[in-house]
């Protein structure tokens, strides 16, 4: 076992956000947080980022266009009919990426176009206006949760990639109570979810106390456990003894039991549901740790200067723990809003990209619970006008991806935006949030 | 280093695994060995040493599958009280001999596993498929680790060999497909593998980004526009974008016809003589010229390196991006090396694997091969099991490298230091 100093609370400075080395005044208000990041140039950079890839992204969806590619073919003879071409499949991108994300006009007219405003409504036809932005919810909802999973042990220092992993520790633990147990309605849902925080903080625990206990880099035991982790679902869904729905041969598990689904907002006709509320109560809760307790200034202030925290008599190795193992816990939340919200079972697919997406979301959201959500409703709107974004204009949905990757490089490296748009130097530390502690820190 | 300093962490790491770790983990080796192995085996079980149509054949051999068990297990548990006995100072060891030993228990634990494996079965199993296809599947892994090593050694952490890897599989794809020429498609793959490195180095060095953001960023960079790519122009022009040949194993001759080992060495593909040179090369390079001594400076000391008038940052990029080129190569591999066509995340997580191998590999060449290796070995081994209609765990096995790299990580194994510096930005003071 580790020989630690023993557990004393931080004795020299008074305990409490008020004294926040960081300097960040993340206890200010939101308005002096707001006015702090103007002037720091982080809403400019961000804006400028998320320009810049909208840019990129729009040229990458133009030029591989078969038509505006056979277009640009014929330049020389037609160059505004290519130019024009080109245009129209990067705005037609966009605008389908809007309208299947936000808001579809057409729906409206095909709302108003109806006899009636109530059969319209018992039709759907109300619910289809508002179907974009309530897949927009359902999107960002595991985003969101995924994205505080990476973000609050960033604040404590820590890489956590393994979101993956603690995706699939909560998501085994919320299928299993949900199809193998009968509870009543509320508690059933309640206990899924307790569930599958319980799984994924399971393994979000083992990270931290691996790190605590040896020193082994998160990273490498993050990734390491997302590969044990999708073997072991795969295993588990292999076998009918285990999870494998009986008498059948796809990796598949018993549907979850309706009891066990968390409840829908918004009617029948809209998939939104209550787990959108778990991911903002979440964000809510990541806030108020990081800034209003003793746990949450140590986190951060371990994140800092881990070597000032252990002089300071900070616990620092069961900071690491609590700090993955809340981390997993949310991963696990995120595995709950998928499995009991929207998919209804367990599949060797289920965990989709999350673990990845999550760590465009922390960044983007620049490590800070309101930013991952805002960071959360922007990717969640993107992949849920995908789909129509395909349908509508032939770009691949993979293009999501793309704009994420691109928006996070340029949000990480504020020196390049300010270079290719001569935005003045920020005043304070800025956005560079991101920068390098090494390896070893 | 991955062991953070601090008094509390080693003594943790010491009593936690303790010095009997090691005797107690080939304890438990030799006891599955005969418990688990040795009392489920039936029949005998037959190794097979010739490929199709050698020209020289080897005969088969058939054991006892039972008693080889029991017999490996045995010899197993001798080695571990041999290990107790020195642990206690009874006897003294070497440092080689304490490795041949970890070798030989391994070896031992596989042949019994084997045997269990081919107990009662009608078709022998053939040792050399299992060995050239295990050097067949690590060509990623052993080149992006080969990767992982120079960039780490210079100080910059590389965790785009992901991306690496599928962006020199996608270029390696496209170029065969269009100009015809295998080699182009090579140097192709190389020159994305570069691309992104190039990418790494700006970003890490220039505006110091936190290197794993870094890393996993540009992974996802190259995994949305090969994917997108893929759909949107791969897709539709398949037969002229997505249809490349592949190389063919060259034979050398002489040393190709030499039993076992010849068709498991020298019977492959270019990749796997590239690795070869390219693993000499490194392990030469990094630790007897000039150039692996300065390489190792900018990665332990940039500051000492600095004074003495090596050019850190320009050293860096360089290092990044030559190293990129092997990885590049590594993802070549996936397209004209092997399967041919481009697919979707073709690589799959190997990147991963590789920077995992590194990393157990103790940051050296051969060490981050010999990992590789191993990883590749169980997928190969996996991949044979099931075709022959072996009641095991396939999922389970697959992750058994996963667990063993984090049992490695955690220091219960052994100790792994990496570069000093690594993953820190030098600032010119």
């Amino acid at each position: 076992m580790t020989a630690p100093p023993p557990a004393t609370e931080p004795p020299a400075t008074p305990p409490g956000p008020t004294e926040n080395d960081t300097q960040e005044s993340k206890h200010s208000p939101f308005g002096q947080i707001l006015l702090q990041a103007i002037q720091e140039n982080t809403v400019t950079i961000t804006v400028l980022a998320l320009l810049s890839a909208a840019i990129i992204g729009g040229l990458l969806a133009a030029f591989t266009n078969t038509g505006v590619l056979h277009a640009w073919g014929d330049f020389f003879s037609a160059p505004g009919n290519a130019i024009a071409q080109a245009w129209d499949v990067a705005a037609g991108t966009y605008v389908a990426l809007f309208q299947g994300s936000v808001f579809n006009p057409h729906t409206v007219s095909a709302l108003f176009q109806q006899a009636s405003f109530s059969t319209a409504v018992h039709d759907g036809f109300l619910s289809a206006v508002f179907n974009p932005l309530s897949e927009t919810a359902v999107q960002a909802t595991p985003l969101i949760l995924t994205g505080l999973a990476v973000a609050l042990p960033y604040q404590a220092g820590l890489f956590n990639i393994g979101g993956q992993s603690q995706f699939i520790g909560g998501a085994i633990m919320a299928a299993w109570l949900g199809y193998a147990y009968n509870m009543p309605f509320f508690v059933h849902v309640v206990v899924c979810v307790i569930g599958a925080f319980a799984g994924g903080a399971a393994l979000g625990w083992l990270a931290g106390e691996l790190k605590a206990r040896t020193g082994a880099h998160e990273v490498i035991t993050t990734i390491m456990l997302n590969y044990v982790m999708l073997y072991f679902l795969a295993y588990v869904l292999s076998s009918h003894s285990l999870m494998q729905a009986p008498g059948g041969s796809n990796a598949i598990t018993l549907p979850i039991t309706s009891n066990a689904h968390l409840p829908l907002l918004a009617g029948t006709h809209l998939r939104i549901n209550a787990g959108f509320l778990i991911a903002l109560a979440a964000a809510l809760a990541v806030w108020w740790l990081l800034n209003r307790t003793t746990t949450g200034f140590e986190f951060r202030s371990i994140g800092s200067n881990t070597s000032a925290s252990r002089v300071a008599g900070m616990n620092v190795e069961r900071n690491w723990a609590l700090v993955m193992t809340i981390g997993g816990g949310l991963a696990g939340l995120a595995a709950a809003s998928v499995i009991l919200g929207t998919d209804f079972t367990l599949n060797p697919q289920s965990y989709g990209t999350y673990g990845i997406d999550a760590i465009t979301v922390a960044l983007l959201g620049l490590g800070r619970p309101g930013g991952v959500v805002l960071a959360g409703l922007l990717f969640g709107a993107l992949h849920a006008g995908s789909p129509a974004m395909q349908t509508a204009t032939g770009t691949p949905v993979q293009i999501v991806q793309v704009l994420q990757a691109l928006i996070v490089l340029f949000v990480a490296a504020p020196p390049l935006v300010r270079t290719i748009y001569r935005v003045r130097a920020a005043r304070a530390r800025g956005v560079s949030t991101t920068m390098s502690k090494g390896w070893n820190a | 280093m991955l062991l953070t300093p601090g008094p509390s962490v080693g003594a943790g790491a010491a009593h936690w695994g303790g010095r009997f770790a090691a005797p107690i983990t080939y304890v438990v080796f030799g006891l599955v060995n005969i418990l688990v192995f040795g009392v489920h085996s039936h029949h005998d079980a037959t190794f097979s040493f010739t490929p199709e149509f050698a020209k020289v054949s080897v005969p088969n051999l058939t054991l006892a599958a039972a008693v080889t068990c029991y017999v490996c297990g045995a010899i197993t548990l001798v080695l571990a009280v041999v290990r107790l006995l020195d642990v206690l100072g009874i006897i003294r060891l070497g440092r080689v001999w304490r490795r041949v030993i970890v070798g030989v228990v391994l070896f031992l634990f596989i042949i019994a596993l084997l045997a269990w494996a081919d107990g009662g079965q009608s078709i022998p199993f053939n040792v050399v498929n299992l060995l050239s296809g295990t050097l067949d599947v690590s060509i990623p892994i052993m080149l992006g680790a080969l990767t992982g090593v120079i960039c780490s050694t210079s100080g910059v952490v590389n965790i785009a060999i992901e991306g690496q890897l599928l962006l020199g599989a996608f270029c390696a794809a496209i170029a065969t497909s269009v100009t015809g020429s295998l080699w182009l498609g090579l140097v192709c793959g190389a020159l994305a593998g570069s691309l992104v490195a190039v990418l790494l180095a700006l970003f890490a060095i220039a505006y110091r980004v936190d290197q794993i953001v870094l890393g996993v960023v540009l992974n996802t960079l190259v995994l949305g526009l090969t994917g997108y790519l893929y759909n949107a122009i791969m897709v539709p022009y398949g037969n002229t974008l997505n249809n490349p040949n592949t190389f063919n194993p060259i034979k050398i001759p002489g040393l190709g016809d030499i039993p076992i080992i010849g068709p498991v060495f020298f019977d492959a593909t270019i990749f796997l003589y590239i690795t070869y040179v390219l693993l000499a090369g490194i392990q030469i390079g990094l630790f007897r010229t000039r150039w692996g001594l300065r390489t190792r400076a900018i990665g332990e000391h940039p500051v000492a390196a600095d004074t003495v008038g090596i050019r850190v940052l320009s050293l860096r990029y360089r290092n990044v991006i030559l190293a990129g080129l092997i990885a590049g190569i590594g993802g070549a591999y996936f397209t004209v090396g092997s399967v041919g066509s481009f697919g979707p995340d073709m690589s799959s997580g190997e990147g991963y694997i590789a920077l995992a191998a590194m990393i157990f590999g103790r940051y050296t060449p051969f060490g981050a091969i010999g990992a590789a290796l191993l990883f590749g070995f169980t997928t190969q081994l996996q991949s044979i099991l099931s075709s022959i209609n072996v009641p095991i765990q396939s999922n389970l096995l697959l992750l058994t490298p996963y667990v063993v790299t984090i049992v490695v990580v955690a220091g219960l194994v052994g100790k792994v230091r990496g570069p000093r510096a690594e993953g820190v930005p030098y600032v010119k003071s």
